[in-house]
């Protein structure tokens, strides 16, 4: 039995890592989900002079678990007059969709070398030729969740959630995928990490933060972080489901699981792209340091070490035995990763690239949550306006001026 | 069977069952996502044959674009359940026949040929994002830009015929 396992495991090496590579990132997404609802409870709470959750476990760190199992245990019912099979299938097919787009990103530019095997992070290869068009194209089938869900519910309010958040996302698809065309034409590919790379500047290796794409590309990014908050559906854009007109948009015929798919769905595209925005224009996994900074590599733990410090100093006076107990442990966690990656060289070596573009995601989705404690929404045909009249002309500019300055170079410096 | 084969034959069944589901849907919606099964499993094939930025167009144009204006004008116009009239009960006997003539013609092509038929990736050259827009801009460029000249007059026909009424 063991002989025969070991002769799967060996003949089918490649498969048995990428299954277990889409286990672990489903585990570590659905984990991160649930407490970016914490995050941004408490994020907003605070922006509100209000406290946010903070009865379940200690600081609320809980909640996202109480959440989980009222949304499993919650009843189910499938009202009268739907048509069941569309009503079934939208919010599988949101949230399907959503979870593939992540299988897309590549979160590091090291392989780990475990068991004779290079192991990539992430679950494409990195050599992914067409790595953002078969993103594009997995969002672009994104709209049937929300349309095929508004209209299955056979319901006036979902209907209009549905058709507004239909032609919002045709929309804004179009200015999307124009203002990563400037990214495109700059580094010569559809490969995500061949545009990472292209912003390292091979022959320019002190420039750092100054070589990414958000300078030249400034009004691509403009551009793309708009379009592509529309496309989640968050606020200022969340026109399909607000609340003070439709009830609850697309989702109000929608109950407990098949409710938090969409809501499992709505917040792993933030996380997509948060990616997405961190790779085509601040340099993916890039050090924002010159490369001769080698003292940088220690930031990671000079975060962590201090933050797992607090956490324990917090903990022990905390107000509640349980407390006591779990926030010094979550503490002694962080302090030891921030130990190990100081005291292990090849790791700390290795953490640097996912490091960086954790942090970015993590700052990207911070600007998600403060948008939302801050800007009130869209009236609809000011969005329409915005997204056909403004985003749309200029992302086309943008690409004009590009090119030409491209080509410019081309003819007169020879570069390339 | 290798497994190029059997994933070509999984999507080539995907296609075909969501083409005849596509005519038997008595839904109007039901058919429109038929007819995205049928575009996405097209993909697939192009994929397969590693045409890939073509299999990516092919679902960002066809499976997302265009299927959601249909889909969202089916929405828009609340279309209910397709009725038949005793035309369109008529209409069934021609297209059995066209059905029949149709299969034959393409039977007696692929008899005909004396290649066998190539179902393996072609090499990177032609059906890669370089080869295709050297042919789109270098060898066919009068005929692409007249193309998208002609796209341009039906849109325009199309904005004058929304606007009639105001004149």
């Amino acid at each position: 039995m063991i002989s025969f396992v070991s002769t799967f495991l060996s003949a089918n090496a490649e498969l048995v890592i990428t299954i277990v590579k889409i286990v672990l990132l489903l585990f570590i997404v659905l984990t991160v989900n649930a407490y970016l609802t914490w995050f941004e409870r408490k994020v907003v709470a605070h922006m509100q002079t209000r406290w946010g959750p903070h009865r379940v476990g200690p600081h609320g760190l809980l909640q996202p678990l109480a959440d989980g199992v009222k949304f499993l245990f919650k009843e189910d019912p499938t009202p009268a007059g739907v048509d069941k099979f569309v009503y079934y299938l939208a919010p599988l097919l949101a949230l399907a969709l959503a979870l593939t787009s992540l299988a897309l990103i590549p979160f590091g530019p090291d392989p780990i070398r475990l068991f004779g095997h290079d192991i990539y992070l992430g679950i494409a290869p990195p050599d992914l030729n067409i790595g953002i068009l078969a993103l594009f194209a997995i969002t672009a089938l994104g709209v049937y969740g929300v349309a095929l869900a508004g209209w299955s519910s056979n319901s006036k309010y979902p209907l209009l959630g549905g058709l507004r958040s239909s032609a919002q996302m045709i929309s804004y698809e179009l200015a999307m995928t124009m203002s990563v065309v400037g990214v495109l034409l700059m580094a010569g590919s559809f490969n995500l990490k061949k545009i990472i790379e292209a912003q390292a500047h091979p022959h320019h290796p002190e420039l750092g933060i100054l070589g990414w794409n958000v300078w030249p590309q400034f009004l691509g990014f403009f551009c793309f972080f708009v379009a592509a908050v529309a496309e989640t559906n968050r606020v200022p854009f969340d026109l399909p489901e607000a609340e003070s007109e439709l009830v609850a948009g697309f989702h109000t015929e929608y109950a407990s699981f098949k409710f938090a798919m969409f809501f499992i769905a709505e917040y792993t595209s933030m996380i997509t792209v948060s990616c997405l925005c961190s790779i085509l224009f601040f340099g993916g996994w890039l050090s924002p340091f010159p490369a001769s900074w080698t003292l940088t590599h220690y930031l990671p733990s000079v975060i962590l070490i201090p933050f797992g410090l607090w956490v324990i100093w917090d903990g022990i006076r905390y107000e509640t035995v349980f407390g006591r107990i779990i926030l010094p442990g979550v503490g002694t966690a962080f302090a030891g990763l921030g130990a190990v990656f100081v005291l292990l060289p090849n790791v700390n070596e290795f953490i640097q690239g996912p490091f960086w573009l954790l942090s970015k995601i993590f700052v990207f989705l911070f600007v998600y949550v403060w948008m939302r404690g801050t800007l009130p929404r869209f009236r609809y045909d000011q969005l329409m306006a915005f997204g056909w009249k403004l985003l749309l002309p200029l992302s086309i500019l943008n690409v004009i001026v590009t090119s030409f300055v491209i080509l410019a170079k081309m003819q007169w410096w020879g570069a390339r | 069977m290798t497994a190029p084969l059997a994933v070509f034959f999984v999507l080539a069944g995907l296609a075909v069952i969501g083409a005849v589901s596509l005519i038997l849907q008595k839904h109007p919606i039901h058919s429109a996502l038929s007819l995205i099964v049928v575009m996405i499993a097209l993909a697939g094939l192009y994929l397969l044959l590693g045409a890939e930025f073509v299999a990516a167009v092919q679902i960002i144009v066809y499976g997302g674009a265009i299927m959601v204006l249909f889909v969202f004008v089916i929405m828009l116009l609340n279309a209910g359940i397709e009725e038949h009239t005793s035309i369109s009960k008529m209409a069934g006997a021609p297209g059995l026949l066209l059905v029949v003539a149709l299969a034959g013609f393409v039977a007696a092509t692929i008899a005909k040929s004396t290649e066998s038929v190539q179902a393996t990736p072609q090499s990177g050259e032609i059906a890669s994002t370089i080869g295709i827009s050297n042919m789109i801009f270098k060898d066919f460029v009068y005929p692409f830009e007249l193309t998208s000249f002609l796209i341009l007059v039906a849109v325009l026909g199309a904005t004058v015929l929304a606007q009639r009424e105001k004149s």
